[in-house]
Parts: C-alpha cells; structure tokens; sequence
C-alpha cells in the first residue's frame, strides 16, 4: 500500500503533540490530524500542573512512571526554549496539598501512606507538615490550614505556552499540521493504515490514537481498547494579575509566571463544558480565599470548565494492537506532567514499532478484562 | 495623540485622573478619557512593572485595569465617566502588597 506517512498521529493535544514531536526527532515522517478549534480540548482547559503527589493509589507503576517523566521535565522544558525560543515556565519548586481542618489532614496522611505501602512502589518524598512548618516554606497561608503534604518533585508550567511550543516545534521539524480532519473510520490492509478523515483520506503505515476521551471511539476500529469516562468535569476560576506571593503551586491554587492565580480541582460528573456550577466555584474561590487570605481582594476575571482525559480507573493507557501491527493508543489524565515521557520513552518505542512491556505492560488496556477466577 | 471625531457631540463630564481635572464627554468610557488625556500608560503588569495601556478596549484583555472612586482594578474600557469621577492610574499593581516574609 502506498503511504503518505510513516506515521499518523490522530489528535493535536498535549499527548498527540508530543508525541508527534518525539517521532520527528526520530526522523519519522509524521502527519497530525485534528479537529478544528471548536474540539474538546482538554489542552487548553488545564490545570498545569507537573504533579507527583498523591498519584498512583491502585496501580504503584504509576508513580515511577510519573517521577520519571518529572525528572526528564527540565530537559523538555530546555530544548523546547532552544528549538522554538518559547519559554513554557517550567518551575519545580515542590508543591503543597492543603487541608483546611485536622480530618483533611488526617485523610490526605492515609492516602500517602496506603501510596506507599503498595507492593513494589518506588520511594518517593512526601511529607506531612503543620501549619507553622508550612508558613515557613509558603508565607502567607491563613489561619485555618491546619496543614499539608508537600512533594519536592511537585511543579508547574505555563501549559498554553507548551501546547503553542510543541506545535511550532513540530511544524519547524517538518511535521505536517493538519486541522479539520477529524477522523471517522481506521481500516487495517497491507502493512498500512487508511483513514478516513472529513477532509478526505491519509495513508499511514503506523497510527497512534492520542485523541484523548474520543480514543474510546477510535480504538475499536483497529483492535484496541480505551475505555474512557468522557464526563468528568472540572471547573477554574482565575483573578487577575497580582504581585507574586506564591512560591510554591497548591494541588487546587496556583500562580502563573504572568501572576493571575488560578483555582482549580474541582470534580463533577457532566459532559457539557460550556456551563460553569456557581455552587461548586464558590465552594472553590472561599476554600482558596481561606487559604490564602490575600485572595480576598483579587479580582476574579474568568472562568472555565472542561473536560478531564480521564481513562475509565484514572490510569494511563499505553498499548499496541496485536491484530493490527503498527496501531496505538496514548491516552492519560496527566498530558502535562507526563509530556517528557510521551516525547523521550513512547515516541521512540512507537518509531521502533513495540512498546517496550518492562516499562508500559502495566498500563496495558488488558487490565479492564482480567478473567473471572474459576 | 488621540483626538475627538470633529461630529462627536455631548455634555461636558467633569472627572479627575490623579487628581488632574480632565473633561470628558457623556457617552466615553474611562479608557477612552485615559488615551484622549495621553494618559495611555495606565497601568503596569503585576510581575515584571512594565507600562500597559488600554489595548482590546471590549473587556478582554485586562490591560486597562484603574482605581475608580477607590475601587481598584476596574476595566477602564467598561465604565463609562460620570460627573465627579475620580480616577487613579496604576492601581492594578500597587493595591496589593506582598505578604511579610
């Protein structure tokens, strides 16, 4: 079969994105196919978090596989300033989860410990602190903090600068953007992959699924699997610009390099990202302003809700199907905590043509069909 | 550099721009009072100081924010003058002071 590419990433998000771009530092001829500006965009919704802490609970390779991807983050964050000049802010200054009353605490100290305990988890730092240990990392708190955890590997970025530098990143290393092709049908023959797109049909010979919740709809088409939430619904506040106070990201409370302090982590089941649930942003803006009581004065100046990526049990999805050779599936939750591994690890194995099971059999779909015991 | 439409007709609107009296017209916006006054630089960003002005002049782009009657980081584009006005230039980044170390 004649191929326009060797490789047809479908979905320009964070995940496609890099993706994409850690197949053309492999020389790959990689085309990108989209939807328009109108998709669910998940990319642009986002919290921005590079995050450690508190993930992993049910499946312990999740936190190495996290840690690694926060370890190779400066290097993203520097080759991407070298190829493009765009500084996406990369900052890793560890990161605090707040409680706001002593059950909180109690309960956030139970969620790291059972982390921990799992079998053959890798060690990671996490500490439990009181209020005066984290007014002296994080001035400013208010008095109801009764305390924290704070991750030294916890940080954050300016991810509508990283979405904007990976797609000049990979637009400068020739690969081909193409918006408005959505895709509708995956057909297997010869070695290679025809798709099927509103904009007409693209010739691969490999395919990679990082189309986020709609890889559920995808994935059958060429053997795969992706059971995906589609309706998990969260909501952010943003104030306007204020003079740096935070020095450290909180799990629900951030300041941007541009000073705005955005709110966020707020959990509801919809599906409808256009509506904002004045009860739960209100319940967001007082735990924030409580918190931090210099909130009380700022200016709120927008607000968003968007749909999470959210994999049926929360955990990635790395996996290659065995009835059609050469198709993939890439779908996380944490597109921006987890974009150096997609770049440096996955994108290299998807060029090879296998994911390497030592480091991705974990996150194989085959999890969702475990046997019933006899 | 700004200057009136020759047609544009209205009553006089008194109004101070740190403390400076300035004469508006019924139907401006504080933005526009602002860039006729060649008081453009209004404002300066949160983080790094430098000067902004009234940019998008339609709510959007928050580079206008003032302190109008003692009200901080209201969009000049979006109010328009009243009689007695007080405005105060470069409020958005001095109104809140950073917490004791």
């Amino acid at each position: 079969m004649a191929r326009d590419y060797d490789i047809a990433v479908i979905g320009g998000g964070l995940v496609g994105a890099a993706i994409a771009w850690g197949l053309a530092r492999e020389k790959q001829r990689v085309v990108i196919l989209d939807e328009g500006d109108i998709a669910k965009r998940a990319s642009r919704g986002n919290f921005a978090l590079v995050w450690v802490q508190s993930k992993g609970l049910g499946l312990p390779d999740y936190v190495g596989w996290t840690i690694r991807s926060s370890d190779q983050w400066p290097q993203l964050a520097a080759e991407l300033k070298d190829q493009t000049g765009l500084d996406v802010c990369f900052e890793r200054p560890g990161g605090f989860s707040l409680a706001l009353s002593e059950r909180e605490l109690a309960a956030r100290a139970v969620t790291i410990e059972r982390i921990r305990l799992q079998p053959g988890v890798v060690k990671f730092p996490v500490d439990i602190l009181d209020h005066a240990a984290i007014e002296k990392l994080q001035p400013g708190i208010g008095p109801t903090v009764v305390g924290g955890s704070f991750c030294p590997l916890d940080g954050h970025v300016n991810s509508l600068r990283l979405f904007r530098a990976f797609h000049r990143a990979v637009m400068q290393l020739g690969v081909d953007y193409r918006p408005s092709h959505t895709v509708h049908g995956i057909t297997h023959r010869s070695g290679g992959f025809r798709i099927a797109t509103t904009a007409g049909e693209v010739r691969a010979g490999k395919v990679v699924l990082a189309a986020g919740n709609a890889n559920a709809k995808l994935a059958p088409m060429v053997g795969l699997h992706a059971p995906m939430r589609g309706n998990h619904r969260g909501q952010i506040v943003v104030t306007r610009r204020m003079p740096r106070f935070l020095r450290h990201p909180v799990v629900t409370v951030r300041q941007t390099d541009e000073g705005t302090v955005m709110i966020g982590d707020s959990y509801e089941e919809a599906s409808d990202d256009t509506r904002m649930t004045l009860a739960i942003s209100t319940v967001m803006a007082d735990r924030a302003r409580r918190m931090f009581p210099i909130l009380d004065d700022a200016t709120v100046v927008r607000t968003w809700s968007c749909l999470r990526v959210m994999p049926q049990d929360g955990f990635p999805i790395y996996d290659q199907s065995e009835s059609c050779p050469g198709a993939f599936v890439a779908c996380c939750h944490s597109g921006v905590t987890l974009a150096a591994n997609h770049a440096y690890d996955l994108a290299p194995m998807i060029a090879r043509g296998a994911l390497d099971a030592a480091q991705l059999a974990p996150f194989s779909a085959r999890r969702f069909n475990v046997q019933k015991a006899a | 550099m700004f200057k009136r439409l020759p047609d544009i007709a209205g009553a006089t609107v008194a109004i101070t721009i740190d403390g400076t009296p300035f004469s508006a017209r019924q139907g401006d916006s504080v933005a526009a009072a602002l860039l006729l006054a060649g008081r453009a630089a209004c404002g300066m960003t949160a983080v790094t100081g430098r000067k902004r002005a009234p940019y998008c002049l339609m709510g959007v782009c928050f580079e206008c924010l003032v302190t109008i009657d003692g009200e901080a980081a209201r969009q000049a584009c979006l109010v328009p003058v009243r009689d007695g006005m007080r405005i105060e230039t470069q409020g958005a980044a001095t109104s809140i002071t950073e917490p004791a170390a």
